[in-house]
């Protein structure tokens, strides 16, 4: 918050393709959050340019990056951000609120979600009443409920044991089979290596790119 | 502005987060109960200080006879003054164009018996024309009248506590009462809403007090009530006049500030009406102090909504909420709040205050009340600056990057 201003990102340049599913890596420190947050448009850009779908992104103010987040991006967070007085269909439901949509089509949207990320019984628990891994997967639910263009996850796992990591990132890779773009940050090897690409950033330039051939989550499940 | 969906999730949020509400909802509500209580107390005080000072008759002179403080005329000082039926007349027959009625007034305390009750009170030798001073209001008989004073009959006009004190259960009308060993007959049974010292006095032609006390025509003190149409200021030329005529007719230096005294209660009553607005004032500044330290209270609990909602705000603000419906959001929730929690306080205090009554009386507020405007306006008062309090926080909370608001303790 201070007057002091640091270049994390040092000239980036790359591009993802539609139905990728892309692992950014680094050290702490090494830009992948920031360059996240550019993308989510949680943040700005100081120079270059930025097209997500053949839209560029510039002159954003809150209210246009807030439309543009309700409708390209789905967020997943590290630690689930889910707000806590609302049952998790109320959650799912809450972008679908912020487009407008009717209650009722909301709740069946939201409800279809909950359904496919298995916990269609649990709709009525408040956060506090799940596990770990379940609230990642109603956030998970909530990312995708309002159809955006791209999933961004920053750290998923991170809050998660294990076992619970692979069933989040087996989810994650059916959503993606689906045709879905996702970017994932993370640290955990095993959990890039669980991705179709890997970026590595260091210093806050990509000093990998690289395809890899995907580790399937489902094995370890 | 109306939206259902928006109404839905606010109320949501109000039933969710219980303390939050009643909080913000409870300092608003003793806000507002505060601020109407200590004014209606206040108006209530007033009520009071109205009654006690202000009861009888406004447009009146009092006249009391004094000692002189300075030799005239070959009189030396110290000349005790007098007035004597004589002096009646001659203000009637000089002042015609500002005199409205006239009465002596000679006050003795009575040893009044009946039966085997007995008491001392005061008892007031006067003229027919008292009842105007006094308000005197009858409940039954009559009052004094001019046949009374012609014929120096011994009737008395007692008192509503004289008659429950001497009579009890009995009918006094028609009954013989003992003052100081003579009996009176009693025409009237008076109320006055001056307290129970004023319903304690009896009242006696002033003649017939004179015969008792050997035949003089000597008077305490003269009541002069002037045309109420005159005004105060008329008033006071009215008073000079008057009291240059006296000193005149009773040979006493004009420069002499003792001898004759004159009361304007007209004045008195000015004064008291202003004492009466300074508590107003008063009653006023305490009010409003009380309804800042609500908006501060209820600013400080904005504040701390807010904050602890900032990650809250965040989440909506990354799932796509504009800063604009954010700020909304929390406005209209707290205004929601507010009006309610504001108007329940204001009904429950206004109730109160309309059950209150009498039951203050002992530390002289009376009838307490507040009017609906005045609690209405002030409620409001506290809405509006709960909004702005609500507002500033908002805004700030608003334009706050989602990223920022996100981040992890």
């Amino acid at each position: 918050m201070g007057s002091n201003t640091l270049h994390v990102l040092k000239g980036i340049d790359f591009k993802v393709e539609e139905g990728e599913l892309v692992a950014i890596m680094g050290s702490s420190g090494s830009g992948k959050s920031t360059l996240l947050n550019i993308v989510g448009m949680l943040d700005l850009l100081d120079e270059g340019q930025y097209t997500l779908d053949d839209v560029v992104i510039k002159d954003l103010d809150e209210t246009k990056a807030a439309r543009y987040r309700n409708k390209f991006l789905g967020f997943i967070f590290q630690s689930f951000n889910l707000i806590n007085y609302k049952n998790a269909l109320e959650n799912v439901s809450l972008p679908l609120y912020y487009q407008g949509i009717k209650r009722k089509e909301r709740q069946e949207v939201a409800l279809s979600y909950l359904e496919r990320v298995g916990l269609k019984d649990w709709a009525t628990h408040l956060p506090s009443e799940l596990s770990g891994g379940q609230k990642q997967r109603v956030a998970i639910a909530r990312a995708m409920a309002a159809r955006p263009k791209v999933l961004l996850a920053d750290e998923p796992t991170g809050a998660l044991d294990t076992t619970t990591s692979y069933e989040v990132m087996d989810l994650i890779q059916k959503i993606n089979e689906e045709g879905k773009t996702i970017l994932v940050v993370t640290h955990e090897e095993d959990i890039a290596k669980m991705c179709k690409r890997i970026v590595r950033l260091k210093d806050g330039v990509i000093v990998e790119d690289k395809k890899v051939n995907q580790v399937l989550a489902s094995k370890y499940v | 502005m109306f939206s259902l969906d928006r109404w839905q999730e606010i109320f949501q949020t109000i039933a969710k987060n219980k303390l939050r509400t009643f909080l913000s909802g409870f300092t608003v509500a003793l806000g507002i109960f505060i601020f109407i209580i200590l004014f209606g107390f206040g108006n209530g005080l007033k009520n009071t200080f109205k009654e006690e000072f202000l009861q009888d008759a406004t447009n009146t002179l009092r006249i009391f006879p004094g000692k002189t403080s300075k030799p005239y005329k070959g009189f030396k000082s110290k000349k005790r003054i007098e007035f004597k039926n004589s002096d009646l007349e001659d203000i009637k027959l000089n002042f015609p164009f500002y005199l409205q009625y006239i009465t002596p007034r000679i006050t003795r305390y009575a040893v009044s018996s009946y039966k085997n009750e007995s008491n001392n009170y005061p008892t007031q030798g006067v003229a027919p024309s008292h009842q105007y001073f006094e308000k005197t209001i009858m409940m039954r008989g009559r009052y004094l009248n001019q046949n009374d004073i012609k014929n120096k009959t011994k009737n008395v006009v007692i008192g509503r506590l004289v008659a429950l004190d001497l009579f009890k259960q009995e009918d006094p009308l028609g009954k013989y009462i003992s003052l100081s060993g003579v009996a009176f007959k009693v025409i009237g049974i008076f109320q006055d809403e001056g307290g129970d010292n004023e319903e304690r006095i009896l009242f006696i032609p002033y003649t017939t007090r004179q015969l008792l006390e050997k035949s003089n025509d000597k008077i305490d003190q003269i009541l002069v009530s002037y045309k109420p149409e005159l005004g105060i200021y008329i008033s006071e030329i009215f008073e000079k006049k008057l009291r240059l005529f006296l000193k005149n007719k009773k040979s006493i230096d004009p420069t002499d500030s003792k001898g004759i005294r004159i009361r304007n209660v007209g004045e008195a009553a000015k004064d008291n009406e202003q004492f009466s607005s300074v508590l107003q004032y008063i009653v006023t500044f305490v009010g409003l102090g009380t309804l800042i330290a609500g908006i501060i209270g209820i600013s400080n609990i904005m504040v701390f909504v807010v904050k602890e909602r900032t990650k809250e705000l965040g989440v909506r603000k990354a799932l796509g909420a504009t800063p604009r419906s954010v700020i909304a959001m929390i406005l209209q929730e707290s205004i929601f709040i507010t009006t309610l929690s504001g108007s329940i306080g204001m009904i429950i205090a206004i109730l109160i205050l309309n059950n209150m009554g009498d039951t203050l009386d002992k530390f002289f507020i009376r009838d307490p009340y507040v009017d609906i405007s005045t609690a209405i306006f002030s409620t409001c008062i506290l809405i509006i600056f709960g909004a702005i309090a609500g507002y500033i926080p908002a805004k700030r909370a608003a334009s706050i990057k989602p990223i920022v608001a996100l981040r992890d303790e």
